[in-house]
C-alpha cells in the first residue's frame, strides 16, 4: 500500500496515518512520551453482561465461537505461550472459516514457526489484516511479498501491552488456550499435559478482549486447584478439543549450553562486558533469553555470582530451566515469568513460590505505574542485524523478508542500565554490521554495547563503559572499524531490492511509529 | 651457550583447523589458541586435498590471524601430496610447516632443500619459514637426536602420539603412561638442541578435567605446549600451563636481580647471596611471559 510519510527522528519515512489505526505520530526518541507530561484517554467499549451460569463449557470448539458472538470482520487473540506445538490458532480459524467467518483482523501476542497455516487463511480471505510481535515463515514471506493488503502492525510485548490498554488495540474475541482449566474457565498453564509455564500474555488478554474463550485439552474437576493464573471472572466461555499442542514443540527453549565456539567467545566477552560494567553486584536484576550465546552468558554469569556470594535481587523475562536452577541456588530473591521457555520451568513455578507469574503489562508496558524492565540492570539480547548507529533489526534477514519478532527487545533495551547485544560478525558469509539495519526495532540510543566474536563496539554516549572495559583488557573497537574489519573477510553484500509500497510499520513501544517495512522486489 | 631456536615466544596450544573448513578457518583468531596448526593430512579425506591445500593457501594470504601463530601440516614425504602441498602453501608464507611421518633427518631435509628453493623464488627471507618435526614412529624416537639437529630451520619437536601407539601396536590410554619413554625421548632430543617440544593431542574432547591432567603432566615432563583437537580444549591447556603465584613471584625476583646485576655491570646474578645462572634467569623470564599469557595481574617485571 502506497502511503503518505514523513521522517522521524531516527531519519526513517514512515507513515502518518495507518489504515486501521488512524494518525499516528512518528518516533521522536525513546523516551520523549516519558517524561511524566503525556497523556492519553483510554478508549471505552460496551460491555455486556451475561446471565449468571454454572457451567460455560460449549459442545464443541464451533459452539463456542457462535457463542462468543464472532462475526467477519472481528479482531481475534491469542497467545504464544504453546510456542511451536500450538494448535490453537488453526483448530480455530478453520472453525470459524466453516462457519463463513471472514476479513479477520488477527492479533496475537506473537506467532511462531507453527503458523505457516495463517498463509493459507490470508490467501482465503479469512484474515485480512495482522497485529503481532513476530512473524515467521511462509507469513513472513507473504506479508514482504504484499500479499496482505493492509499493512501488519509489529508490535513489542510492551507496546501491545499498552495499544491493548489505551484502546487502540481492540480485540473482540481471544481464544486462549488452556493446559489445565475447569468448567468455569479458571485455567492455568502449569499443570496438563501441554503445560507451559506461564500464562503472562493471556492473563493480560482475559482482562481487556471483549468476550474470553478458553480453549482446553484438559477439563479438570472444578475448582482448579491449587493454582489459578486466570481467574473465571474473566472467561465467557470454554470449549474443549481433542489437543490443544504438541506437547514436544511447546519446550523449544535452548537448554543446552552451545558448543559453537563462535558463539560461545561472544558469551566471553559480553560477560567480561558484563563483569567490568560493576553491575554484578548484590541487588542486582538481570534478564537473559534462550538459546544463542545467551545461556552461555547466564553459565558466566552464575559461576560469577556464586564464586563472588552474590545474591541477585531479580530475573525476569522469557525464563529458562537455568535460570530457575539460579533461583534454587539462592542466586536470585525471586523470578518473574511471563513466558516459560523450558519444560523444567513449569515444575519450578508450581513448587517454587519465589518463581512469580508475572503478565505482560507488569512486565513490559511502558505507560503503566511501573514496569519490571524499568528497574532492570543487565539485559543481554541477540539481533539479526545492527548499524553504526547502533540500531537493531530483530525483524528482517539479510534477503529483506520478515523472519522475526519483537519480543520484549526494545522494551528491556530502553528500561535496562545496561542493554548488550551478543550478535555474531557474520552468518554464512553476510556481516551482521550495516551502514543502515534495514528495519529499526530498538533505536541505538538505547544500547549500550554489541558484542561479537571480533570485538566488543560501544556506544559513544557510553564513554564510561568503554574505558572500564578497555581497562578489563577487552577487546574494545570503534563500530565501523569493526564493521570495515568484518567486511575484509565478507566483502560487503549488496543492497535488497524494496519497492515504495508498505507491507507493514514497527511501533515503537510508546505507540509511535519508528519504521515502515516494504515490499521486497 | 646453545642457541635457542624455538619459537620466539611461548606457544602453549596449538589448535588443530581442517584445511577444508573455511567456517573454522575465517575464525583462526578468535578461538584464543597461541597458535593454529592448519590442517592439510589426517583430517582431510583424499578426494578433498586439492581443495584444502588451495584454501588454505588463500587464508594465509588473505586473512588477518593477529597475533596467532599459523602452522600448515602438510602432508607426509611417503605420499604424492608432500611437494605439492609445499609449493602451495610455502610461498603464501606461513609462520611454519609440521612435518609429519618425520622418521629420520633425510624427511627433515628433504623439506628443507625444497622449502629453501621456494623462498628463494618467492623472495622470502631465507629461513624464515620454520618446520615442526612430528615424531610418530618408533624409529622416529630412537632417530629423535639426529632429526633435532638436522637443519637449522626447525623449531621444534613434537609428538603424533595415536600413530606412534599403532607403530608400537599398543592401545593409547588417557594418561598416556604407555608413551612415557617417547615423550622424555622427543623433550629431551628437543631441548637438547635448543627446540621447543609438543605434546600430543588428548583425543576426548568431552573430558577436559582428564585434558587439565594431562596437560599438566605433560608441562611437568618439560613439553612446551599441546596440540588441541577442538576450540573448548584451548583454555584448559592455558590453564594447565599457567604459573603459580609462588612461581611468579620467584621467577620476578630473579629477572630483578638479574637486571640490576647487568645495570651495574656486573657478569654474575646473585639473589639472596646465592648465584644464579643464566639458564635459571632465562627460565624465570619464560615463566613471567607465561604468566604474562594467562593473564595473571602485576606480571610485568
Amino acid at each position: 500500500m502506497k502511503l503518505d510519510c514523513v521522517s522521524n527522528s531516527i531519519g526513517r519515512r514512515v507513515p502518518r496515518e495507518i489504515p486501521g489505526l488512524g494518525p499516528r505520530a512518528p518516533y521522536a526518541g525513546a523516551y520523549s512520551r516519558l517524561d511524566g507530561s503525556y497523556s492519553y484517554t483510554p478508549r471505552t467499549f460496551p460491555r455486556r453482561i451475561p446471565a449468571p451460569t454454572t457451567d460455560k463449557v460449549a459442545p464443541g470448539l464451533a459452539a463456542a465461537i457462535e457463542r462468543s458472538g464472532l462475526e467477519s470482520g472481528m479482531t481475534v487473540s491469542f497467545h504464544h505461550h504453546l510456542r511451536n506445538g500450538d494448535t490453537v490458532v488453526e483448530q480455530v480459524l478453520s472453525a470459524a472459516e466453516a462457519l463463513g467467518i471472514r476479513d479477520l483482523t488477527l492479533a496475537p501476542s506473537s506467532l511462531g514457526d507453527e503458523a505457516d497455516c495463517v498463509a493459507g487463511f490470508v490467501r482465503r480471505g479469512v484474515v485480512s489484516r495482522l497485529h503481532t510481535s513476530g512473524v515467521r515463515g511462509e507469513v513472513g514471506k507473504a506479508i514482504s511479498r504484499g500479499e496482505i493488503e493492509t499493512p501488519v502492525v509489529i508490535r513489542s510485548h510492551g507496546g501491545r501491552a499498552r495499544a491493548v490498554e489505551e484502546g487502540s488495540l481492540r480485540v473482540d474475541v481471544a481464544f486462549l488456550a488452556a493446559p489445565a482449566c475447569d468448567k468455569l474457565g479458571n485455567m492455568t498453564g502449569s499443570a496438563g499435559k501441554a503445560a507451559c509455564g506461564s500464562l503472562g500474555y493471556a492473563i493480560h488478554e482475559a482482562r481487556y478482549a471483549g468476550r474470553v474463550v478458553a480453549v482446553t485439552d484438559n477439563l479438570v474437576p472444578y475448582p482448579l486447584a491449587p493454582r489459578i493464573s486466570i481467574p473465571q471472572y474473566l472467561v465467557d466461555h470454554v470449549a474443549v478439543v481433542d489437543s490443544i499442542g504438541d506437547p514436544s514443540k511447546i519446550a523449544t527453549g535452548a537448554t543446552r549450553i552451545s558448543r559453537d565456539p563462535v558463539q560461545l567467545r561472544i558469551a566471553e566477552l559480553a560477560f567480561g562486558l558484563i563483569r567490568s560494567s560493576g553491575m554484578l553486584k548484590d541487588g542486582c536484576s538481570f534478564q537473559v533469553g534462550g538459546g544463542g550465546p545467551s545461556l552461555a552468558v547466564a553459565r558466566y554469569v552464575r559461576e560469577y555470582m556464586k564464586a563472588n556470594g552474590i545474591r541477585g535481587s531479580y530475573g525476569i523475562g522469557g525464563i529458562t530451566g537455568f535460570m530457575a536452577d539460579m533461583l534454587r541456588d539462592g542466586l536470585f530473591e525471586a523470578l518473574f515469568d511471563v513466558q516459560s521457555f523450558d519444560a523444567a520451568v513449569t515444575s519450578s513455578m508450581a513448587e517454587n513460590p519465589r518463581h512469580m507469574e508475572a503478565d505482560v503489562s507488569c512486565y513490559a508496558n511502558p505507560f503503566n505505574r511501573g514496569c519490571l524492565v524499568n528497574d532492570l540492570d543487565v539485559v543481554v539480547l541477540a539481533a539479526l542485524d545492527v548499524d553504526v548507529d547502533f540500531n537493531v533489526d530483530v525483524l528482517t534477514g539479510h534477503d529483506g523478508v520478515l523472519r522475526g519478532a519483537s519480543g520484549g527487545h526494545s522494551d528491556t533495551a530502553a528500561g535496562a542500565k545496561l542493554a548488550v547485544i551478543t550478535v555474531p560478525s557474520m552468518r554464512n558469509g553476510v556481516p551482521s554490521i550495516r551502514d543502515r539495519v534495514q528495519t529499526v526495532v530498538t533505536p541505538g540510543e538505547t544500547i549500550d554495547a554489541i558484542v561479537t566474536e571480533r570485538g566488543i563496539a560501544i556506544n559513544p554516549r557510553r564513554e564510561d563503559l568503554a574505558a572500564a572495559a578497555r581497562d578489563a583488557g577487552l577487546p574494545v573497537k570503534d563500530i565501523r572499524t569493526l564493521k570495515t574489519e568484518i567486511e575484509r573477510v565478507t566483502g560487503v553484500p549488496d543492497e535488497v531490492e524494496f519497492a515504495d509500497d508498505i507491507v507493514g510499520v514497527v511501533e515503537y513501544r510508546d505507540g509511535t511509529i519508528i519504521d515502515s517495512i516494504r515490499r521486497v522486489v | 651457550m646453545k642457541p635457542d631456536r624455538s619459537a620466539e615466544r611461548p606457544l602453549r596450544s596449538l589448535l588443530y583447523i581442517p584445511g577444508n573448513n573455511p567456517g573454522m578457518i575465517q575464525n583462526c583468531s578468535i578461538y584464543g589458541a597461541d597458535g593454529v596448526l592448519l590442517d592439510l593430512e589426517d583430517s582431510i579425506a583424499l578426494a578433498e586435498k586439492d581443495a584444502a591445500r588451495k584454501l588454505v593457501r588463500h587464508a594465509l594470504l588473505a586473512l588477518d590471524f593477529g597475533a596467532v601463530l599459523r602452522v600448515v601440516r602438510i602432508n607426509g614425504r611417503d605420499t604424492p601430496f608432500f611437494e605439492k602441498d609445499l609449493e602451495e602453501v610455502v610461498p603464501a608464507r606461513p609462520d611454519a610447516i609440521r612435518l609429519p611421518k618425520t622418521d629420520g633427518p633425510e624427511d627433515v631435509l628433504a623439506a628443507d632443500r625444497i622449502i629453501t628453493r621456494l623462498e628463494k623464488e618467492a623472495g622470502i627471507p631465507a629461513g624464515s619459514v620454520r618446520i615442526m618435526a612430528m615424531l610418530e614412529t618408533a624409529r622416529a624416537v630412537a632417530n629423535a637426536v639426529a632429526i633435532a639437529g638436522s637443519s637449522p630451520r626447525l623449531s621444534a619437536l613434537t609428538l603424533g602420539g595415536q600413530d606412534l601407539a599403532a607403530d608400537l601396536g599398543i592401545k593409547a590410554t588417557k594418561d598416556g603412561r604407555e608413551l612415557l619413554y617417547a615423550k622424555g625421548a622427543v623433550i629431551i632430543a628437543a631441548k637438547a638442541a635448543g627446540l621447543a617440544a609438543y605434546d600430543t593431542v588428548f583425543t576426548d574432547v568431552n573430558d577436559l578435567s582428564g585434558l587439565l591432567a594431562a596437560t599438566r603432566e605433560a608441562a611437568a615432563l618439560g613439553f612446551s605446549g599441546k596440540a588441541a583437537i577442538h576450540p573448548s580444549q584451548v583454555p584448559v591447556i592455558h590453564e594447565a600451563f599457567a604459573p603459580t603465584e609462588e612461581e611468579v613471584r620467584k621467577a620476578r625476583a630473579v629477572v630483578r636481580a638479574a637486571r640490576e646485576a647487568e645495570a651495574r655491570g656486573a657478569g654474575v646474578v646473585a639473589l639472596d647471596g646465592r648465584m644464579i645462572d643464566a639458564p635459571v634467569v632465562a627460565q624465570a623470564e619464560r615463566t613471567l611471559e607465561l604468566a604474562r599469557l594467562a593473564g595473571m595481574e602485576g606480571t610485568p617485571a
